[in-house]
């Protein structure tokens, strides 16, 4: 990296930075997070003309230097450390050509701190239509510096660019505007004081809200040579600076930037119209969340059901063409179980990024925001939360990130706390399967009764959240300075390239930081189940064959070989079955006789599959654990499924599906598997009514996620709230489901 | 029809209404709404609000912006209205 040229891309937000990051990178980018910090970190290379390469990063999109948020903090802190090894040789500012005079107080900015400063004026194409002309000669002149006129939506500029960052050692390091000027006498002390430091950067440590470089904002103000200024000083000397800004930046424009009013007002004044109207906008709005899930459930299930598919197959194909021994069973049993029961969810996951990156793109997320602001504070929340209540039916992850533009600690920290209550799609593998399993066919009024309990639970996971909220907002003891301000982007049309991006950046995300957890616990589990040191797991063959001998066949087993047989006799196989081995066609009856004999060496395999598993070290966790989560109608191996998939609660179909294969001969889907499962006691079916909807209860409201623990606990920045919201919601999950289970059963 | 200069806040504005800034009133004012272009002396538009009466959708400096009604009726604007309506 030695040799090649560090450019950060700096902007205000929606201008279009992350369009140019895009261009000028292609796919050649990579997504992480700042050290300590869930602030994305995005970074690319591109190659310049000159055959040099550029490290490019996005830093997150701020209005100017004076931070009130950890993702602004971000680009200050790297401005002001030549040390950091990401500290620019070049900054690209990203302007929005019709918002040309607010950009340009960053600009103003960044060119104070001495940096080598690109101007990009994006949006290029929009001049013509807005009536825009623009003096860029004169512009670059009064600006010192260089000017990019890119259109990212029509892709013109960018080599330009490219070029002005080649020869980014021709610009020019001159401050364009003289801070000191607000306060000269203070200025002047503060450069006394420390000599060697640049004075503006100075002035900006000492004015930052965020806690931010902590060592060196006390190294300024304990000096006794300073003269201490208080908070509100400081702040009416940001006003200050922030009125002369911008009297710089008229003057420069006023002769360089013209447009002509009469050219129409465009899109905006209509779309508005309709899109915030007291009626039509919150049905459009209420529309969208219907063609949401819609999408969600529907469409996606073409996709899913092919995964599911694929998936069974390879493990068979794995089983049948691999020599039989403990790697493959590892392989077919453990790691393509658990590794299908995560691929599954990406149609799922994929279209809620879509919309909602659709939705953002566009412009219509700050409408709904406008919309709902007045409808969600009275629960402590803001208009803002409901971007994060919305993402959170795919992932709370994501969405807890995204309650960082809520400015009111006390509304973003209620947003936090009740977003892990949405119906997440981790959830709907349990749901879907334990209500195929409990919820009778059937329909009312076109719906069929399964589509209707999952709309149930969707909807009791927004009641819950905002009930939720409502109880915080009534307990929380915080007083917070709110200054809700949101801003409504004109509407443009999403670029399918930047939709793209972000539905795969996202999707990848969710995939490999689920898949890991998964996996690991999918290896685990599998080799616990398939090892055991006492005596009944070792003879379980011996065992059975005896018990079988003696008893006969358990209750269950002869009633699932009953069914078989007389769906067999029933169907038209018989005519044309034929021996695999000889190829002759049997009469019916010796047919009948083969088949029953498979079906009693298959039902025995079972029985001693189960049997072992019982024995085997996961059988003995799952029976120490099994009097706590008895009482709410499920067993040790239920038990088990909870316990996992703590880590992350898609992880309980995976456990259930490595459980139930290990050691089993026939191929199966999960859920036949599911519903073949009685409980030891009652000899009943284990997934009935009560015990499955206590189940779907249990993982409505329980937290059972450590990811979102751990993003909970960075965004808090304390272990308090995420181990409160541990404790409550597991707490609050087991006492439902126990009264639930009572109640039906 | 008379024409007075009247002093109000953004919160007393009906939508399509504007008028200068003039100063602000108690309470603070975020520096991010000065940075955005909401300073004495500019032009202000009320261009929407919201059906339950809050937030307030204003435009200043080609700026689009929505404020809640706190921070909306501490900006104080100076008005032309016809006096008459």
């Amino acid at each position: 990296m030695s040799n090649s040229i560090k450019v950060a891309l700096i902007g205000n937000p929606n201008t279009g930075k992350t369009s140019v990051f895009n261009q000028l990178t292609g796919l050649k980018q990579k997504v992480g997070n700042y050290p300590g910090i869930t602030v994305e970190k995005k970074e690319g290379i591109c190659k310049l003309s000159n055959g040099q390469k550029a490290h490019i990063i996005d830093l997150p999109g701020t209005y100017s230097l004076n931070t009130t948020s950890l993702d602004e903090s971000v680009v200050v802190e790297l401005l002001l450390n030549k040390r950091n090894e990401d500290f620019p040789d070049v900054a690209v500012v990203i302007t929005d050509i019709e918002n040309l005079k607010r950009n340009l107080l960053l600009f103003t900015q960044i060119k104070d701190l001495k940096i080598p400063t690109l101007l990009v004026i994006n949006m290029a194409d929009r001049m013509v239509k807005k009536g825009i002309t623009l003096n860029i000669k004169e512009l670059e002149q009064k600006l010192d510096t260089r000017i990019a006129l890119v259109s990212t939506r029509k892709g013109t500029g960018i080599e330009e660019l490219k070029t002005s960052i080649a020869n980014y050692s021709e610009l020019s390091t001159e401050a364009v505007i003289n801070a000191s000027h607000i306060a000269p006498e203070y200025f002047e002390r503060l450069q006394k004081t420390f000599p060697g430091e640049e004075l503006y950067k100075l002035w900006l440590v000492i004015t930052q809200d965020v806690n931010f470089m902590p060592l060196e904002k006390d190294r300024l103000q304990s000096s006794e040579l300073l003269p201490t200024k208080s908070k509100a000083e400081l702040k009416r000397l940001q006003h200050k600076e922030t009125i002369y800004r911008y009297r710089f930046i008229n003057n420069v424009l006023k002769e360089t930037y013209r447009v002509d009013p009469s050219a129409a007002k465009g899109l905006r004044a209509s779309l508005d119209r309709i899109l915030t109207h007291k009626i039509f906008g919150y049905l459009i709005f209420v529309l969208l969340l219907l063609l949401i899930f819609q999408a969600i459930f529907d469409w996606s299930q073409i996709p899913m059901d092919f995964i599911d598919a694929q998936f069974a197959s390879a493990s068979e194909w794995v089983k049948n063409s691999l020599p039989p021994g403990v790697f493959t069973n590892l392989l077919a049993e453990g790691i393509l179980a658990g590794i299908g029961g995560i691929v599954i969810f990406i149609p799922q996951i994929a279209f809620l990024f879509l919309f909602i990156s659709l939705l953002e793109e566009s412009g219509y997320m700050s409408r709904v925001v406008f919309l709902m602001d007045r409808l969600m504070r009275p629960f402590g929340l803001s208009g803002k939360s409901v971007v994060p209540l919305i993402s959170g039916t795919a992932c709370a992850i994501p969405a807890v990130m995204a309650t960082r533009n809520i400015e009111n600690w006390k509304e973003r920290l209620i947003t936090i706390l009740v977003t892990p209550f949405t119906t997440c799609s981790a959830r709907l593998p349990v749901y879907l399967i334990i209500i195929a399993l409990v919820i009778p066919e059937g329909s009312v009024l076109g719906l069929s009764y399964q589509a209707l309990t999952l709309m149930l639970l969707y909807l009791l996971g927004f009641a819950t959240a905002i009930l939720a909220a409502l109880v915080l907002h009534r307990v929380l003891k915080i007083e917070g300075r709110s200054f809700f301000m949101v801003e409504m982007p004109s509407y443009k049309l999403p670029l399918l390239r930047n939709v793209i991006y972000t539905v795969v950046e996202k999707t990848k995300s969710f995939v490999v930081g689920a898949g890991k957890i998964i996996l690991a616990i999918s290896i685990v589990l599998w080799f616990l189940g398939s090892n055991g040191f006492s005596y009944e797991f070792k003879n379980a063959e011996e065992i059975i064959a005896e018990r079988i001998k003696n008893e006969g066949f358990s209750t269950y087993s002869k009633a699932f070989m009953n069914d078989k047989l007389e769906e067999y006799s029933s169907g038209d196989q018989l005519s044309d079955d034929k021996d695999l081995n000889t190829g002759v066609t049997h009469s019916p009856k010796v047919s009948v006789e083969i088949k029953t004999r498979q079906l009693q060496e298959a039902a025995k395999g079972q029985e001693i599959a189960s049997y072992r598993l019982e024995h085997s070290l996961i059988g003995n966790i799952g029976k120490s654990f099994e009097p706590l989560v008895k009482p709410l109608g499920y067993d040790w191996k239920i038990g088990i499924a909870i316990l996992t998939s703590f880590a992350a609660r898609e992880v309980f179909v995976a456990t259930l599906a490595t459980i139930y294969s290990v050691g089993n001969d026939e191929e199966e889907t999960i859920k036949g598997r599911m519903a073949a499962e009685i409980h030891p006691d009652t000899k009943k079916p284990l997934f009935n009514l009560a015990s499955g909807i206590s189940l779907i209860l249990f993982y409505a409201f329980a937290m059972q996620c450590m990811s979102t623990l751990a993003v909970v606990k960075k965004e808090t920045n304390s272990w308090r709230w995420p181990l409160l919201q541990l404790g409550f919601m597991t707490v609050f999950a087991y006492l439902v489901s126990l009264i639930t289970y009572q109640i039906l059963h | 029809m008379i024409l007075n200069n009247l002093e109000v806040s953004v919160a007393d504005l009906r939508p399509g209404q504007k008028g200068v800034i003039k100063e602000f009133g108690e309470g603070e004012i975020p520096v991010k709404l000065l940075e955005l272009g909401c300073l004495p002396g500019n032009l202000l538009e009320l261009v929407q609000i919201a059906p339950l009466k809050d937030p307030f959708y204003i435009n200043v400096n080609g700026s689009h912006i929505a404020i809640r009604r706190d921070i909306a009726s501490r900006i104080i604007l100076e008005v032309k209205e016809d006096s008459t309506v």
